[in-house]
């Protein structure tokens, strides 16, 4: 039995700063107007009202981090050579990252799969991930643009989540999710959570069941692969796209980066920071050929991509949670379900006309 | 263990350039050896693999490893000046330093090749992937049927490894046909597009595979003249081009469908690129 624990509003804030003691405390704080995962401090003004901003990935990857860092010299004993000296920058910062929704930490699986696939493990992702404490925050109020339901979440899920907080009469309900999560509660100063975990198992499940009851968008690759050659669809769709890519960054998911060198000097550093695969460089070549060169080519990859490639690669999981930012932000009101219902309707009634 | 298994898959080792060779106007060979001796004297690869050049403040970029697995001295890579990496690596000279992670991606079906004739066909710089698996089957010639090779280039100045071909020309054990777009006074070889060179060669389709390597174009019409040869699709084989970074099939940049050109690749018979969505 996993450790359950109480803690009321009133001491949620201090309890969260008496924890950046010890290590970085992420959380939904005001900044500048928006709501956006920071590091907590005493002047933080925290929002729990509904879901952030931004993302909450940016904890275990970045916008931009130095991959390592490198030195020219002069060598002593070849003075007409250079000497180069490199160095990893290696992620050691313990931290808690707390509020994230249940959405959020469904990401973080999505990165898992990529991240941390066998062998091939990004030290960098796997380091953060690894000194990362993820506490969710289940949901209470989805807005209109949530649809974690349709993509294989809910409202109270705790994929990727190792502590699970539960909005209950006058505070929270606090249970650990992972082993890891029990280890930590076990050490906090909070007091039991006697017959409230019940409350919150209810909380829960009224917020579940509230939630719109449409199709569901898992188990459509082949159909979304099907049209593929479609032209007519992929520029009908994304006519209006401004290839902003804000979707991108804000999405939970979305995971693609780009690597460039800064030197000021003899000294340098290699950074990874996010990219966008709605940007036309995306994918430009040295020759000047572009794979996709066109926004209808490019929106086709990324739906591809969260709805056909990546569940070919990884059991059927999309990458995509419903957290709906992409729809919230679209400066152009685009609308991902629509895409994919559209993508559906038109294969499935290209199967009929075929039958016909 | 390669540098790709090791803890840090973007940290590069450090290579010292040994030799830099003008191969023609805008492309230069480098062949380098890792610093430390023991990495060196470990380092495996298989014909077709790739690897990161980096230039530290400027960046990284994918080229194939042309050199052969059966000749270990050094690694060699051949690099077309094109864009700002390219740029600063042919600006390079022996002595100094670059950075590796090597090998990446897929290799030639070298070991279904066995006991195949094998026929090569290479465009400009096209011709480096294929440098690897020719070196390598010479090397282990009674492994293989009949070698030939059709190289072409845009004009007799445009051809690499223009100092080994003499002896490809001359060697008994293989056949050496050299094509030019635009010829001089002096060239001896064809002069003419490689297709139809291809097509006058006319090799067997019979027990063989086909290896071409160059510009899309060029391909494009070599599988044409190779089906019309009677090659199938699974007799020929191919090396593919994106835009890559991490090399190691997460940064999300060099994806067909769902291979990534980096991990999955840059190796892959027709058949196999026929199976991936339209979006060469």
């Amino acid at each position: 039995m996993l450790t359950a624990r109480y803690i009321a509003n009133d001491k949620l804030l201090p309890w969260l700063l008496s924890l950046t003691e010890t290590r970085q405390v992420l959380a939904p704080v005001q900044v500048g107007g928006q709501t956006l995962f920071a590091p907590l401090d005493a002047d933080s003004r925290l929002d729990l009202k509904g879901l952030a901003d931004a993302s909450a990935k940016a904890a275990l990857l970045p916008r931009c981090e130095t991959l390592f860092e490198f030195h020219y010299s002069k060598s002593e004993g070849v003075p007409s050579r250079t000497e180069l000296e490199l160095r990893e920058t290696l992620p050691d910062q313990e931290t808690f990252l707390f509020g994230a929704r249940p959405c959020d930490a469904k990401g973080f699986t999505v990165f898992d799969r990529v991240y941390d696939a066998g062998t091939r493990r990004d030290i960098y992702y796997c380091s953060r991930r690894d000194k990362t404490l993820v506490a969710v925050l289940a949901c209470t109020d989805p807005a209109d643009t949530c649809f974690c339901n349709r993509v294989g979440g809910g409202p109270g899920e705790t994929d990727g989540a190792d502590i699970l907080f539960t909005p209950v009469k006058g505070g929270f309900v606090v249970e650990a999710v992972t082993e890891r999560g029990d280890a930590f509660l076990l050490e906090q100063p909070l007091v039991e959570a006697e017959d409230r975990t019940e409350e919150a198992r209810k909380v829960r499940e009224a917020v579940s069941d509230a939630m719109p009851d449409e199709a569901p968008l898992v188990g459509i690759q082949s159909k979304v692969l099907e049209l593929f050659d479609d032209k007519g669809f992929w520029e009908g769709i994304t006519s209006k796209c401004l290839s902003c890519g804000a979707c991108s960054y804000l999405c939970p998911t979305c995971y693609c980066f780009n690597m460039t060198d800064e030197i000021k000097g003899d000294d340098g550093v290699r950074i990874r920071t996010w990219d966008n695969c709605m940007s036309f460089q995306f994918t430009l070549e040295g020759s000047g050929h572009n794979p996709r060169d066109g926004k209808a080519q490019r929106m086709r990859n990324r739906i591809g991509h969260k709805f056909s490639y990546y569940p070919e690669l990884h059991d059927g999981n999309l990458a995509c949670v419903g957290c709906g930012r992409c729809i919230v932000h679209c400066p152009v009101s685009m609308d991902v379900r629509a895409i994919v219902d559209q993508a559906r309707d038109r294969a499935l009634a290209k199967e009929e006309h075929v039958n016909d | 263990m390669t540098s790709t298994d090791a803890t840090n898959l973007y940290l590069p080792d450090m290579a010292t350039i040994q030799e830099v060779i003008q191969e023609t106007s805008n492309i230069k060979t480098f062949r380098i050896t890792l610093n430390n001796p023991d990495a060196m004297r470990r380092f495996r690869f298989e014909p077709g693999q790739v690897g990161q050049l980096s230039v530290f403040g400027v960046g990284e970029s994918t080229f194939v490893i042309n050199s052969s697995p059966t000749r270990m001295d050094y690694l060699q890579f051949s690099v077309m000046r094109v864009g700002e990496i390219t740029e600063k690596l042919h600006k390079l000279r022996p002595g100094d330093q670059v950075g590796v992670r090597a090998p990446l991606g897929n290799c030639f079906p070298y070991e279904d090749m066995k006991g195949k004739d094998i026929v090569f066909v290479g465009g400009g710089i096209g011709m480096a992937p294929l440098r690897t698996l020719l070196l390598y089957m010479l090397d282990n010639r009674e492994d293989y049927g009949k070698i030939s090779l059709l190289y072409g280039a845009r004009s007799p100045s445009d051809m690499a490894f223009s100092y080994e071909l003499p002896e490809w020309l001359e060697r008994e054990d293989m056949t050496t046909e050299l094509t030019v777009d635009n010829g001089t006074p002096d060239w001896k070889h064809h002069v003419g597009l490689i297709p139809n060179v291809l097509k006058e060669m006319a090799p067997s389709a019979e027990n063989a595979f086909a290896v071409t390597c160059g510009p899309p174009i060029m391909i494009k019409f070599t599988i044409e003249a190779l089906h019309s040869l009677g090659f199938n699709d699974e007799q020929i084989v191919t090396t593919l081009e994106k835009r890559m970074k991490c090399g190691v099939g997460i940064c999300g940049r060099c994806n067909i469908g769902t291979k990534y050109v980096c991990k999955d690749g840059p190796v892959f018979t027709y058949a196999q690129l026929r199976q991936l969505p339209n979006e060469l």
